[in-house]
């Protein structure tokens, strides 16, 4: 199991360590910090540095001052495996001395760091200097001699707060444990609220790969399904969405919904992973997503499609070599959606030759502008309605150069919003059922939203 | 604020602080404790204030006995004494009504590692771990694993562990899961205990829990599921179904282990079962899902998948396009991509393949762009309907001149002329033309490689070959070996030109180099040349075998291991638990399960290695009684071994072009072995049954050499192998007995084929016919690493326990290592029996031979003994059979021979060797018949060899 936890600033400072494990080795009992760069060692003289130091110092060096880019994530100096993200410049380091399940450690440095922006905002140095306290107390509590225990925010602000726990009756703190360890403890009891309501978003990444030619090389939809609710008590809800496997199941049922969606209305989901409050087992045999939600916002399911695609944008590159000085480029972007939906903050990212000189741009929406620091001619357009069409044309001088590698060409990438889900998935209910309340799932009020934006979205040229 | 303002502080006045620790204010107590902990993080050693410290301990503030306690977990082991005064309020705590403070009192204690202070713990642990409060209960699980990591023996006598196996039935799920990890951390130290019993009870009750725990303890009942053997594969298929709803987990860690759990238990499903069809199915999507996680679960990822689909290919196969990398991927996740889409290239897909490794052979990082010119032409070789295209794709590549990219392109080009000879020849002018950019030792290997054995077609062969000679000595090995076998090449392909050159490279390999694989590279040419020209063509040029259409493949028996190991580190790593974990820990070697249609061998390959015999294992009973000082774990019923893979004949094939060449034809006639594994196939590729032609083999193969075969004296047989490495668990041990000097010696060379260092051997005979018994302790003195071998003399002496075996001259032995005790048996020629003094009077042989009766005499033909009867003679001696008298009839040579045997048996014989004929009449009479037939064999073995 994990044999301790450092959180380094990016100097290779140590801002929070936390042993569990002797065999780790115990923390600099100083204060003095190798500040200076250790260039990558040769193995012999890694070891010897490990034996003479410790875990901390090795990490430090190896990783965090070493020269090259990060070459994995998990490293092992010295038979002591060391596993890091990184959150803006802070570094989150775990380490081992045995064989932990690699995949569980690495969840829980992005639990963790979830947890640190439940509490106290954006991870930071000055943040984390701040905290400290709070953060041993997190610790202490969500990572038990390396063991990775509850950790969601909604039990975990119950009793860990900054104010310290005041006259806690005893109901109260028996309250607390049965909700730490409890079946669903992800939610605190006796949540009450005024109004009931609750957010659905659907939002989905839609990345393609398409060849000069309009070939779609690969393609596929990433979507999140996130949902932010404010209901009191222990709501059971259900949750229903055009599934091609549903629906066709309901289908044959004579359900008349499903009978006016079947067909090309219903989409195929490739894979699907839920929230741990989602009923796996239900789900596996009924394909049905029953939950009692968490408080708040959270992540209820993540999916991915592949098949039938609305890809909201076409990119039409023609690219033409005018001698050896010059380049000229004109690309055409088509909008494929309902003409009454506007898409939003499109960008067009056209890359140019290292060895340009200069470039003219003629667009005929949107401002489009030549950037030498990125190597690109960026073109902005803030709205664009559906069934549309703009182009950009533009000259490129390049200097001459007696360099035999060719230019690579990297494919022109595209940024967009749209507000339609390009999977085709719908929403089509969200039950909310309270037994012990006097609410119905009329009373809730009920908000949903789509959003697709573009993931990867590359045509080569 | 708080924070800077301590972290700043040059020095810490340690006085002012325990003034300040020491104040009646809470306010200003907490404020002083939480400056201690500040500078202590940072470094500072601020164990000077521990009584201090201490004395804030004892305060209804929960906020400040937790940094209390925190202060306490860093130095009580640095202050032993002082952590005593802990143990009171620890206990005090352990009953407060506050479950939270309870269990926090609970969790620091055994986080204090001071030995002194834990039997106080003890009592204080009892009772949390029946505490009414859940909280209390799965924080005091963790914590009997805590106390076991400082003090086994204690967790032990105290019966904690009874009590942790009772938390398995939990009515809550989290302290199950949590006496779950406990339990599965705890056998981990004591691989033979059966700590965690499963059984299909316990099992059931962990399944119950699996579906109401929180992520981590679903991953902690999962891993724990993984090391369950299903009875049958009813029992497997109902556990499938129950844990592949686990499949839709938002954790990828869950994700994982559930994955490992199915892959483990789907070995015992039968394949025509329509489940098994619909669970690989059920594989594919969330694998593939694990790939839109962050970086660092992506690559843990992929290092799985990258097992999974060389274990079962099929469930990926269509997936290929998701492992295409994306611009911004990490390098890391990009490298592991490259090599999946390898794996996966089939003839359905290659075009796509090809078209991405095309694009990725233009990026800037250098590995990657490597990697993906390799990978072009791994992909020429694995699909034949694509080679031309990736040959003509990486001569677009070769043309870019870009350095590196030309000596990868190079490297593998030499590949493709191995797999498809005479189809893309045409391409050498091209590659000649970048002969001066190469710089690395493999692309100018496969260079020297490619003009060496494609000399005619290329006019000035000579001319290359040579500017390469011109830094021979700074040149490394592996370029220098080939630069050896490309000259001699040539030299045979065109010798009026090259004569000079020939012998400039041998005489640099053989008197220049002190590199000993070089020179007897050089020696062996040489001798082959001088010797027989004709016959050097036929070696050295001779037809090369087909090279294996996939590489780097991982070797089965750890391939297994590791799909066991699935979600963890070994995985990451791709090396098992006992190659980066010390201890005791991790060291079990897990297995899959076998099936229920017997084995089921992934690759073809393996199923046409034939399977050892296990003719020589004794039976068990009186064996087992009598090797009594050897800690007797009963030889554990494994599985059937698994099926060695004739794959890694194949790989060496890759290893040079010119030895293989050389080795092939030679083995093949000499040894008449089939395999042709000479000097470099790896030995555990060896199917124990040939072992013996192929030694015959070598033997003759190094008597070529320079003529000097073995030293006259007694006769020594070849050693045989006695224990194949898989029935000795990765242990191989091949051997043979002599007799030197009087002493006779058992002389093995033990092989360490497992993955782990072998120590602690020892050795032990059964009771055997002549009482052979060791003279001392085996002599193992250092470890056996991994592929490591060693060669032990062992000398024994006649004074064991006797009892009469059969054959005769059988002997039952067991070794142990740290590993386990392996049981063979063997037979030692009789002739190391035969003591020094057993030379007869001539006299008393005539008495002696009248006097046995004729009954016990015995006769026996050695047939294809070209010798005569003076060479026989001496041949006899050197192993104490005496000649006492000859004499000549007819042409026939007649041999009066005594021998003894260290039990003092004597044995008379008379030797008929008729002048010209191969054919040798020995009679032996013997007062104890029973020998005869061992002493023929020796005979025969003495005077054949």
């Amino acid at each position: 199991m994990i044999g301790g936890l450092f959180i380094y600033n990016h100097k290779g400072e140590v801002l929070i360590s936390r042993v569990y494990r002797d065999d780790i080795g115990y923390v600099a009992q100083r204060s003095f910090m190798v500040t200076s760069c250790i260039k990558p060692a040769t193995l012999f003289n890694v070891n010897l540095f490990v034996c003479r130091r410790n875990a901390v110092d090795a990490f430090r060096v190896n990783v965090i001052h070493a020269r090259q880019q990060v070459r994995s994530p998990v490293t092992n100096i010295a038979r002591t495996s060391f596993f890091h993200v990184k959150r803006s410049n802070i570094w989150l380091a775990a380490v081992t001395k045995q064989n932990v399940n690699a995949a569980m450690v690495f969840e829980f440095l992005y639990k963790m760091c979830d947890v640190m922006t439940a509490y106290f905002g954006k991870i930071s140095e000055e943040n984390i200097k701040n905290n400290f306290v709070l953060i041993y107390e997190l610790l202490d509590e969500i990572l038990d001699f390396g063991y990775p225990q509850n950790s969601e925010t909604g039990a975990l602000k119950t009793f860990i707060t900054q104010q310290g726990i005041k006259g806690q009756t005893k109901e109260e703190q028996s309250q607390i444990t049965s909700q730490v360890t409890g079946q669903i403890g992800w939610r605190r009891e006796g949540i009450k609220y005024r109004r009931n309501e609750l957010f659905l978003d659907v939002l989905e990444s839609v990345n393609l790969l398409m060849s000069p030619q309009g070939q779609v090389l690969s393609a596929h939809v990433s979507g999140r399904v996130v949902m932010k609710s404010y209901l009191s008590g222990m709501p059971e809800c259900k949750f229903g969405m055009n599934d091609k496997i549903v629906i066709d199941k309901q289908g044959k049922g004579g359900d008349l919904y499903a009978f006016c969606c079947s067909g090309k209305q219903s989409i195929a989901i490739d894979d699907c992973t839920f929230h741990q409050c989602v009923r796996l087992s239900k789900f596996d045999s009924e394909r049905s997503i029953s939950f009692i939600p968490p408080d708040g916002e959270y992540e209820l399911m993540r999916y991915r499609t592949t098949k039938d695609i609305i890809l909201p944008f076409r990119v039409i590159p023609l690219v033409r070599e005018v001698g050896r000085t010059k380049l000229e480029v004109k690309v055409v972007i088509k909008s494929n959606f309902k003409p009454s939906l506007l898409a939003q903050k499109i960008e067009v990212r056209i890359p140019t030759p290292l060895n340009t000189s200069g470039v003219q741009v003629i667009c005929m929406k949107g401002k489009a502008k030549y950037k030498a620091s990125e190597n690109a001619i960026v073109w902005k357009i803030k709205r664009m309605a559906g069934m549309k069409e703009s182009q950009i044309s533009a000259e490129i001088e390049l200097l001459p150069t007696n360099d035999k590698k060719k230019w690579a060409r990297p494919p022109i990438s595209m940024n967009f919003e749209v507000p339609f889900a390009p999977s085709g998935l719908k929403v089509r209910y969200l039950k909310v059922f309270e037994s012990k309340l006097n609410y119905s799932d009329h009373d809730v009020i009920k908000w949903v939203r789509y959003i697709g934006r573009s993931g990867i979205y590359e045509t080569r040229c | 604020v708080l924070f800077v303002k301590f972290f700043t502080m040059n020095s810490i006045f340690i006085f002012e602080l325990k003034a300040e620790l020491n104040s009646d204010k809470k306010e200003k107590k907490k404020e002083a404790v939480k400056k201690v902990i500040a500078s202590m993080t940072v470094g500072k050693d601020v164990s000077a204030l521990f009584p201090d410290v201490v004395n804030c301990m004892q305060t209804d503030n929960l906020e400040l006995k937790k940094l209390v306690y925190l202060y306490l977990m860093n130095y009580a082991k640095s202050q032993p004494d002082m952590a005593i005064m802990a143990v009171n309020t620890f206990v005090k705590d352990c009953e407060d009504p506050n479950p939270l403070i309870r269990a926090l009192a609970v969790r620091t204690m055994g986080c204090i590692r001071v030995d002194k202070i834990t039997e106080y713990l003890c009592e204080p642990l009892r009772k949390c771990l029946k505490d009414e409060d859940p909280y209390v209960r799965k924080t005091a699980a963790v914590c009997v694993a805590k106390l076991h990591d400082i003090n086994a023996q204690l967790v032990e006598d105290q019966g904690f562990l009874d009590t942790l196996k009772d938390l398995i039935s939990d009515s809550n799920p989290m302290v199950v899961a949590n006496a779950v990890a406990a339990l599965s951390e705890i056998a981990e130290s004591h691989p033979n205990s059966n700590l965690l019993d499963l059984n299909p009870q316990t099992i059931n009750k962990l399944l119950t829990a699996l579906n109401e725990c929180t992520e981590w303890g679903q991953i902690f009942i999962l891993d724990c599921l993984a090391n369950y053997t299903p009875r049958d594969d009813r029992e497997s298929q109902s556990i499938c179904e129950r844990v592949t709803p686990r499949l839709s987990h938002a954790n990828s860690a869950v994700v994982l282990s559930a994955v490992k759990v199915l892959m483990k238990f789907m070995e015992m499903l039968p394949k025509d079962l329509d489940y098994y069809g619909t669970l690989l199915k059920k594989l594919a999507p969330p694998l593939v899902t694990l790939l839109s996680a962050e970086p660092e679960l992506q690559y843990v990822a992929l290092r799985n998948i990258n097992l999974i689909v060389q274990r079962r290919p099929e469930i990926l196969k269509h997936e290929m396009k998701v492992f295409f990398v994306k611009y911004n991927d990490p390098i890391y996740v990009k490298l592991e991509k490259l090599d999946i889409m390898i794996r996966l290239a089939s003839q359905a897909n290659i075009a796509q393949v090809l078209a991405e490794l095309k694009e990725y052979a233009t990026e800037v990082d250098v590995d990657f762009v490597r990697k993906a010119v390799r990978a072009i032409g791994r992909c020429a070789i694995k699909v034949e309907q694509s080679a031309e295209r990736c040959v003509s794709t990486l001569l677009d590549l070769i043309q870019t001149k870009v350095n590196y990219v030309v000596q990868e392109a190079i490297v593998v080009i030499k590949d493709i002329f191995r797999k498809y000879p005479n189809k893309y020849e045409s391409v050498i002018a091209t590659l000649c033309e970048n002969l001066d950019s190469l710089d690395e030792p493999e692309a100018r290997a496969a260079m020297i490689w490619i003009v060496g054995e494609y000399a005619e077609r290329i006019d000035n062969a000579d001319e290359l070959l040579e500017s390469f000679l011109e830094g021979f000595h700074d040149e490394s090995t592996q370029v220098q070996l080939q630069l050896l076998t490309g000259i001699v090449k040539l030299f045979l392909k065109k010798p009026t030109e090259t004569q000079e050159l020939v012998q400039q490279v041998l005489s640099l390999a053989t008197q220049d180099s002190d590199n000993p694989d070089l020179r007897d590279r050089g020696y062996i040419y040489w001798r082959l040349l001088s010797t027989d020209p004709v016959a050097a063509k036929e070696v050295v040029l001779a037809e090369k075998p087909l090279i294996s259409e996939e590489t780097d493949l991982i070797e089965p028996t750890l391939l297994e291991e590791l799909i066991c190991h699935i979600g963890t580190l070994a995985s990451v790593y791709h090396k098992p638990p006992s190659a980066f974990v010390e201890g005791s820990r991790g060291v079990q070697h897990k297995r899959l399960p076998g099936s229920a249609e017997s084995v089921e061998s992934p690759e073809p390959a393996s199923a046409a290695v034939p399977e050892a015999s296990p003719s020589i294992i004794p039976s068990q009973g009186d064996l087992l009684g009598d090797l009594l000082n050897l800690d007797l774990t009963p030889p554990t019923s494994t599985a059937a071994p698994p099926p060695t893979s004739g794959l890694q004949m194949g790989a060496m094939d890759l290893l040079g072009g010119g030895l293989d060449s050389l080795v092939r034809p030679l083995g093949g006639d000499l040894g008449g072995n089939p395999m042709g594994a000479g000097f470099g196939a790896p030995a555990s590729a060896m199917p124990p049954s040939f072992s013996a032609p192929a030694s015959g083999g070598l033997d003759d193969l190094f008597d070529l050499g320079g003529g000097v075969g073995m030293p006259t004296g007694a006769y020594t047989p070849p050693k045989t192998m006695w224990l194949p490495a898989m029935k000795g668990k990765g242990l191989e041990i091949s051997g043979t007995f002599a007799r030197r000097s009087g002493v006779i010696q058992m002389e093995m060379t033990l092989t360490n084929k497992a993955m782990s260092v072998m120590t602690d051997f020892a050795i032990q005979f059964n009771r055997n016919s002549f009482g052979l018994a060791p003279a001392g302790p085996l002599q193992v003195l250092t470890p056996l690493s991994p592929n490591q071998s060693i060669e032990v003399s062992l000398p024994l002496n006649t004074l064991g326990p006797i009892m009469k075996m059969d054959p005769l001259n059988n002997l039952q032995v067991a070794v142990k290592n740290n590993i386990d005790v392996f049981y063979f048996s063997c037979q030692y020629p009789m002739s190391v029996l035969f003591s020094e003094d057993g030379k007869m009077e001539s006299k008393v042989f005539l008495v002696t031979w009248k006097d046995i009766p004729n009954d016990n005499e015995t006769q026996c033909q050695i047939k294809d003994c070209h010798l005569n009867s003076d060479a026989a003679s001496n041949k006899l001696q050197g192993s104490n059979v005496f000649t006492i008298a000859k004499r000549t009839v007819e042409g026939q040579d007649m041999l009066y021979q005594s021998l003894k045997l260290t039990n003092g048996i004597w044995v008379l014989a008379e030797l008929k060797v008729q002048t010209g004929s191969p054919v040798f009449t020995v009679s032996l009479k013997c007062r104890a018949p029973e020998v005869s037939q061992a002493v023929f064999q020796s005979y025969e073995a003495i005077l054949r060899n």
